[in-house]
């Protein structure tokens, strides 16, 4: 069971709403409603770029009641990316068909928490767009904190403020402002939880600063959708098939698993679902742990590889496949 | 397949059976001769025409009896059925997706009509008429879940997920294989199904949950169950523990048949989707041995099973008292034959 069924969509509207993001708003390819969604749920879109097939997590950031479209952003990271979301930005338009996957939600607000903090950093807002939505109709205490590099840069800041007024604090860094992350976290009252998406430095500052002022684990939740890291090629060995694949440097195993035809587990395609855990027989070297799944332990034990992210130097590495 | 509907008891005369057509799609859990627990987890897609698979939700010809049992329940003891106050959501996902498929799937039965958020259900076989408001629980004579609930066919536990877990924050469970909702409410994952030897060794519900957290929207997946039941009774609770306890006590090499049953649950998991919540279906089907040695496989099969079960699943599933006598009756159905892979009768 790889993967889930995927769904045929047309785009319907595309809108720059910041210098290097678009918003696309995308309709099933026969207007029949879509699924329903929970807030900080995301879907892949798979994407035939030349010969390459590439599959992107975004959040859905619409209401999630409205079954009649689904509406994605996507930053475009230029040349030094892997090339998703520049070809989003450069050769999808409105007209283009897409496939997506159904949603999937592993950013969900926890429903007993007395009061959420919302965390967001750049294109990091996007999962707090649904997510605000449902709290808000749920009568939900909740507050935004938003740091973008320029008014400019930043996404959806005026429709943010004005929708949902002093709830929502922006922080403009070409003006010198930071979130206070300290005095927001240092003063909530129990049972309060903190949500942050954005890049992982910022992410890694706001878990730290939470866990500094004693915060407990369970109420400190984050979401980041990586692209795996590039490398070097080398080499996958299939133990139980006896397949030998090559691995370019800017292609995860699983891409390169996939363009072979070989079929293997995954789910969210940025190593937080776990469901591409794969078994590792032998390697040489060290293996390059870029997932969010997989325990201390079992990255120093080298038994266990999240095939969506993870890589080697160089060489070959044999698989439980 | 057209339903006649049978007027039946399942507690003091026990005047539950099954049709020849029953006792033919009856979903036989052993695939082969031996059985251990695993993480059979399969896609909740639809199955053959007629068979128990066929529909997300299956309704059979005990449905209107089962569901007059489940009212008896629930009038004697209203905990049976409980949620918690942020599972309304959850509440109304189950509901919405309970209705959607009954309709789409037993139109002669079952007629559901939306304008908008005006909801307009009729349910023929049970003589239910209502219109409702989708999301204002005022509108109903019940809480979503227990309006549904008194409707379908099956136990449901809804499960909310937070913190890499589910929690079971919501149930109506009226015919239970010796659980109980009002002991297990507010439990995670780990802790309600702490009672069953051997597979926690097993590893199976670390890898059942790692699965259950992601599973999505429009892909529900299934598992068989099974355990056995002295009398057709729905009710085998804690609660009621009193009342049928002692039942397993009554087994006669002479009454085997007519008082054994195989109990077979036919468990349902969906994504729901604006609560991110799980709900668990657990449909349950009973069969006497009677009945069930009528297909030749399954007489011959029950018995190996039966005898080769290991000391804690006889001991967890309270076969202790009747399985020597029960595997002496079998017997005389078991000729040595080699049976072929499966469960469905040969």
């Amino acid at each position: 069971m790889s993967g889930s069924l995927l769904r045929r969509v047309r785009v319907a509207e595309v809108e720059q709403v910041a210098n290097r993001i678009k918003r696309f708003r995308l309709v099933d390819i026969d207007n029949a409603p879509l699924s329903e969604f929970s807030g900080g749920s995301h879907i892949s879109v798979v994407m035939h770029s030349g010969d390459r097939l590439m599959r992107n997590p975004y959040s859905l950031m619409g209401s999630p009641t409205d079954t009649s479209s689904y509406q994605i952003s996507v930053l475009n990271c230029g040349n030094d990316s892997r090339g998703g979301s520049k070809f989003m930005h450069d050769a999808v338009s409105v007209g283009s068909e897409l496939e997506i996957s159904e949603p999937l939600n592993l950013f969900p607000p926890c429903k007993l928490a007395r009061k959420h903090i919302l965390v967001a950093g750049g294109i990091g807002i996007t999962p707090f767009m649904s997510m605000m939505n449902e709290l808000d109709a749920l009568h939900c205490d909740f507050e935004l904190h938003y740091g973008v590099r320029s008014l400019e840069e930043g996404a959806y800041c005026k429709y943010l403020q004005s929708r949902y007024g002093s709830r929502v604090n922006v922080y403009l860094q070409d003006q010198g402002q930071m979130i206070p992350l300290e005095s927001v976290l240092g003063s909530q009252r129990l049972g309060t939880h903190m949500y942050v998406c954005g890049p992982k430095p910022m992410i890694d500052w706001a878990l730290q600063t939470a866990e500094l002022l004693g915060w407990p684990a369970e109420n400190v939740h984050s979401e980041q959708f990586s692209a795996p890291p590039p490398g070097k090629p080398f080499v996958v060995k299939l133990a139980k098939s006896g397949r030998e694949i090559e691995v370019r440097g800017h292609q995860s195993i699983l891409e390169a698993l996939e363009e072979h035809g070989v079929d293997a587990p995954f789910l969210c395609r940025g190593g937080a679902c776990g469901q591409c855990e794969t078994g590792v027989v032998s390697c040489d070297g060290f293996i390059e742990h870029n997932d969010h799944f997989l325990t201390e332990a079992e990255r120093v034990s080298g038994k266990k590889i999240m095939i969506c992210m993870s890589r080697i130097p160089s060489g070959s590495i044999t698989l439980d496949l | 397949m057209a339903l006649t509907f049978k007027d039946e008891t399942f507690r003091d005369d026990f005047t539950f059976s099954n049709s020849p057509a029953a006792i033919r799609r009856f979903p036989f859990p052993f695939v082969e001769d031996k059985y251990m627990y695993s993480v059979n987890i399969e896609p909740h897609t639809t199955g053959p025409e007629g068979s128990v698979f066929e529909f997300p939700f299956d309704i059979d010809e005990h449905y209107v009896s089962e569901m007059r049992d489940r009212a008896m329940v629930l009038q004697e003891d209203p905990a049976r059925c409980q949620a918690l106050p942020h599972m309304m959501m959850a509440q109304w996902d189950m509901l919405e997706l309970v209705m959607m498929s009954m309709a789409r799937d037993y139109p002669d039965l079952f007629t559901l009509t939306r304008d908008g958020s005006k909801w307009h259900w009729v349910n023929r076989p049970l003589k239910i008429e209502q219109t409702f408001t989708f999301g204002d629980a005022s509108t109903l004579p019940y809480e979503p879940m227990e309006y549904i609930g008194r409707q379908v066919q099956g136990d449901f536990s809804i499960q909310d997920q937070r913190d890499n877990q589910l929690w079971m924050d919501a149930g109506i469970i009226t015919s239970q294989a010796d659980w109980s909702l009002d002991f297990d409410v507010g439990m995670n994952f780990f802790e309600w199904h702490g009672p069953v030897p051997l597979a926690h060794e097993a590893g199976v519900f670390e890898r059942a949950l790692k699965f259950l957290l992601n599973l999505q929207i429009s892909n529900p997946v299934r598992r068989l169950n099974w355990t056995m039941t002295i009398n057709p009774r729905l009710d085998t609770s804690p609660e009621n523990y009193h009342k049928w306890g002692k039942d397993r006590t009554t087994v006669t090499p002479e009454n085997v048949g007519q008082k054994v049953h195989l109990r077979v649950e036919m468990q349902g998991l969906f994504r729901l989707p604006r609560s991110n919540a799980i709900l668990f279906s657990i449909r349950g089907y009973l069969l006497s041995l009677d009945q069930l040695v009528t297909v030749p496989k399954w007489g011959r099969r029950l018995h190996r099973v039966l005898k080769t079960l290991p000391e804690e699943l006889i001991g967890y599933k309270g076969l202790s008292r009747y399985r020597d006598t029960t595997i002496e009756w079998l017997s005389k159905y078991d000729d040595g034959a080699p049976t072929s892979r499966g469960g469905g009768p040969d």
